[in-house]
């Protein structure tokens, strides 16, 4: 309104991203605004492609409206930009799903495909499965410190729409000439993908194993630089030349990874991190899991971050299927004695998500789950990894297991460990027109594309693309998602917002 | 990784022409992102790619769209949107081919409101709730009995799209009596969820909490209530609200929590009121030395006790602001009183004070140092605070594991304890060692020296 006033002649618009909501323009009509918008439009974004083979609905709050205030909408959306891959890559022609969430979303799939008949189409199918899978059937996966390259870029500095910013200290450029050069205060900003090369090959490596990687490529890298006093003849020296910004590309590239892995070793050679990390490993491999942690106990003394404190002891939670009554009153009352009264809303909040909840049946299910599903793999290879449990270190995560197991041999095989997971599992067939029916050849990968329903890690991600890539996996992921989550993002969908709302 | 780093130096020299880190780049056709020619593809692949990928069951197939424009004199965002192919949502199509061919290939200003409303009274509730899907408004004011308002909503809620059903409750919220409304959706769980989170977002707490004492959902109540003391910036009216909140139906924990809440608050006004004036009249020495940076007010317990234990650490048990007093009625267990006075008192280098938290006297009167934290932490805690060596020895020679004792030892040099614990290991060779990491001809030379010699 008070640019109204300034600017008669300015049109304003309106572009609802990625849909139009009732609530906004209900709040627009009662300021008495709404009539000033000569266009309202809505883009509608269902799935982004953020690299080759990763779909994301960037959608923060699917998890809690799912989990906490039972509102699928979203799931709507996710059935809808299902829809629209079908309609470009042809019909999936089976569905398996597991999850209260995956069933809703497969019912409303064949339902619209039942209710727009003239969508069938004539496109060879690309996928040959659909797996959807809902974020509570693990919960712990995006508890755990991820612990691949981009993994712990996410965790420590935040990937937002493949973008971080870093500090800028170690990226400033050292000009010997101009002396004196202030350093860059503003924090670099870099775009991490598929299409930087260097970026594709260490990305989704257990952190340890990135270093080698590194000073191999410095070697090739600067040999190539050295061929520069090898060439003689004109030829040579122009072919050197065409190489130059290939080379100019990869050195820059190598540059900036090398001072991110050096900002990351900082950070993983401490001694918090490690403390930190051994607590988290003991949980999973199911030690000690029913009694109040002296570590966390330390931490909420010496008042560390809330979320990590949260992390930590929903992480144990999960692991022992709900703590005892006694261990659960005695952390909520450290954490609101430290942190402060007000936290009880987000812990209940995240006792209706499951993640902290007192246990209920009297039994713990996780020994027998981790047993059976192998989630904790001692003998884990970081340098050359052989199991997919390289991405935690040792902990297989939960999600890309199942995936795992439902290629190769089928979930038949784990029906009791299924049924101690939150949710049904069910298949779906949906009719391919004669003709189109796909005969894979011998030695040709089946093609899944996998939707994580409420969020998932780029753990779990590189998990996926491991197997893609076995020798004789037999199956090639793609990947899709509500949201783009790490620990920390995601218990923070679920906190109570504590400052007052803005209107 | 330091060898990479080696060679990224090394050839950030042997390449000259060095100018800028960034990398140019490149989109996947060739232009260099950000130019113009870039901005041109980008908008004319994603207007193309988004008609074809769009949900094919709703599109007639219709190809063809506004002629993109040829010239562009500035590339500002509304030039952006002058020609170019408006991007599909349902009905803009049949906009699209309208395109009335003005010199900047402007769309048409104005939709005709005909696109918007529906002004036909023949929809049923079955094609308005599939018409609101699409996003045209439509008009629910002919659905005048209950049963056709409920047959909406029904046919809202089979439809999966939120927006839509929070339409129509917004509709029925208006026109229906409120007991109606909540009885109606007793028995319709999504329709009920969908209300539930509306009435949430827009902040109408009245009513929510109404709609939840009908359902009888008790801890929700208590909890939607509580939850509204973040809304209250005056201090005394939060209290008065915290009060109000003690009788509601909590659990059993959770009353205890928001009682402790109140509580809490209620001192802490009274500590403020009182620190305010004291720190304003100028005689208290704690507070000329250390004035306050903050007020107490709303902070944790435990950030409460270490100001109390920071400030009125002599305060007898009666005062409200004595950390004793504060351990009571809280029953803050040992651990966590000891660790913040000792982290408190550790600020002020009140060494005294920190011997007298670890001594106990025991039956016979002899005096004993125990602590229900490790000796390792209170050492911790000390050496952050810059406690002199003398002090932070006393505390070493405590820690009862002995390599940790050693390593504490070595790392804040309290030689007495290394040279001690040596001699109790009955170790020549590392006292031998040891020898050289003090000064020559000191006292503790001569120490190790006699205990060598015995």
């Amino acid at each position: 309104r008070e640019d109204r006033g300034r600017s008669p002649q300015r049109d304003f618009h309106i572009l609802f991203v990625p849909r139009r909501s009732l609530l906004c323009e209900q709040w627009l009509k009662e300021q008495g605004v709404l009539g000033s918008f000569i266009h309202r439009e809505q883009y509608s974004l269902d799935l982004i492609p953020f690299d080759g083979d990763l779909l994301s609905m960037e959608s923060e709050s699917a998890f809690k409206e799912c989990y906490l205030e039972s509102d699928q909408t979203s799931l709507y959306h996710a059935a809808k930009g299902l829809m629209t891959l079908q309609a470009l890559y042809g019909t999936i022609p089976q569905i398996f799903g597991k999850g209260e969430c995956a069933r809703h979303v497969a019912n409303m799939m064949i339902r619209m495909k039942r209710e727009f008949p003239g969508s069938q189409n004539s496109i060879f199918p690309v996928f040959d499965t659909l797996l959807l899978l809902d974020r509570n059937v693990d919960l712990l996966t995006p508890l755990a410190t991820q612990l691949t390259y981009e993994g712990l870029i996410d965790e420590i500095y935040g990937i937002q729409n493949t973008y971080v910013k870093l500090p800028p200290e170690k990226f400033a450029p050292k000009k010997q000439s101009e002396g004196g050069k202030d350093l860059p205060t503003e924090p670099k900003k870099l775009q991490l993908n598929s299409a930087e090369e260097l970026y594709a090959e260490i990305r989704d490596k257990n952190f340890n194993a990135v270093g080698s990687v590194l000073s191999k490529k410095a070697k090739i890298i600067s040999a190539a630089f050295e061929e520069r006093h090898h060439a003689k003849t004109v030829g040579e020296i122009k072919q050197f030349v065409s190489q130059l910004p290939h080379m100019q590309a990869a050195r820059s590239s190598l540059a900036n990874h090398t001072s991110i892995a050096e900002l990351i070793k900082d950070i993983t050679t401490s001694e918090d991190f490690f403390d930190n990390l051994t607590v988290e490993q003991e949980f999973m491999s199911g030690i000690d899991t029913d009694k109040v942690n002296n570590y966390i106990e330390d931490c909420i003394a010496q008042k560390h971050p809330l979320i990590k404190i949260l992390r930590l002891v929903c992480l144990q939670s999960v692991c022992n299927s709900g703590l005892k009554q006694k261990v659960l009153d005695h952390y909520k009352r450290e954490i609101l004695q430290t942190y402060g009264y007000e936290h009880i809303l987000t812990l209940n909040n995240l006792e209706k998500a499951g993640l902290l909840k007192p246990q209920t049946s009297g039994r713990n299910n996780y020994p027998t789950i981790r047993k059976t599903l192998r989630l904790w793999m001692d003998d884990v290879n970081e340098q050359n990894p052989n199991d997919i449990s390289y991405v935690y270190s040792g902990y297989a995560p939960l999600s890309v297991r199942l995936a795992q197991l439902l290629a190769r041999p089928g979930w038949r095989s784990i029906e009791e460990v299924l049924k101690m997971l939150p949710g049904p599992h069910f298949e779906e067939r949906q009719q391919l027109p004669t003709g189109l029916q796909k005969k894979r050849q011998h030695g040709e990968n089946r093609v899944t594309l996998v939707f994580f329903l409420g969020g998932v890690t780029y753990a779990e991600i590189a998990a996926l693309r491991f197997l893609s890539q076995m020798e004789d996996g037999g199956t090639e992921y793609v990947i899709a998602t509500t949201k783009l989550i790490n620990g920390t993002s995601w218990i923070k969908s679920l906190m109570e917002k504590l400052e007052p709302a803005p209107f | 990784l330091k060898e990479s780093k080696r060679a990224v130096n090394s050839l950030r020299d042997i390449v000259d022409d060095d100018d800028d880190d960034d990398l140019e780049r490149v989109s996947w056709s060739g232009e260099p992102v950000g130019s113009i020619s870039w901005s041109i593809k980008e908008t004319a692949s994603s207007s193309t790619s988004s008609l074809e990928g769009r949900d094919s069951s709703l599109q007639k197939g219709s190809s063809s769209y506004a002629a993109f424009p040829k010239q562009v004199s500035s590339y500002s965002l509304s030039s952006l949107f002058k020609g170019r192919n408006k991007l599909p949502s349902f009905q803009s199509l049949s906009d699209a081919l309208s395109d009335t061919g003005v010199k900047n290939y402007t769309p048409e200003l104005r939709r005709p409101k005909a696109e918007y409303k529906d002004y036909s009274s023949d929809w049923s509730p079955k094609d308005t709730v599939r018409r609101m899907q699409r996003g045209k408004i439509c008009s629910l004011e002919r659905f005048r009995s209950l049963q056709d308002k409920l047959v909406l909503l029904d046919e809202a809620v089979a439809g999966h799209d939120g927006n839509v059903i929070t339409a129509v409750l917004i509709f029925l919220k208006r026109t229906l009596r409120r007991e109606i409304l909540f009885r109606e959706l007793e028995v319709r769980q999504v329709a009920l969820s969908h209300l539930i989170h509306f009435l949430k977002e827009t902040g109408e707490q009245k009513l929510l909490l109404d709609l939840l004492r009908f359902l009888d959902r008790t801890e929700e109540v208590a909890l939607s209530q509580y939850r509204e003391h973040l809304n209250i910036q005056d201090v005394e009216k939060r209290r008065e609200f915290l009060k109000g909140c003690i009788g509601l139906p909590f659990s059993a924990e959770d009353t205890s929590h928001i009682q402790d809440h109140y509580t809490l608050l209620e001192r802490q006004i009274i500590i403020e009121a009182n620190d305010r004036h004291l720190e304003t009249a100028g005689q208290s020495e704690i507070f000329r030395k250390y004035p306050r940076k903050a007020s107490i007010l709303n902070m944790p317990l435990v950030t409460t006790l270490f100001y109390s234990c920071f400030y009125h650490y002599t305060e007898a048990e009666g005062t409200f602001s004595s950390p004793t007093n504060l351990k009571k009625t809280f029953k803050i267990p040992d651990k966590q009183y000891v660790l913040t006075a000792l982290a408190a008192r550790a600020k002020l280098r009140a060494w005294d004070d920190v011997d007298a938290l670890f001594t106990t006297k025991n039956w016979l009167g002899y005096t004993k140092k125990k602590a229900p934290i490790g000796f390792h932490r209170v050492v911790e805690i000390l050496q952050r605070n810059n406690a002199p060596v003398q002090v932070l020895q006393e505390y070493v020679r405590l820690v009862e594991d002995v390599e940790t004792r050693l390593n504490l030892a070595t790392k804040y040099k309290c030689h007495d304890v290394v040279i001690e614990t040596y001699r109790d290991l009955k170790d020549r060779i590392q006292l031998t060692a040891y020898k050289c990491k003090v000064e020559r001809g000191s006292t503790e030379e001569e120490k190790i020296n006699s205990i060598l010699n015995n």
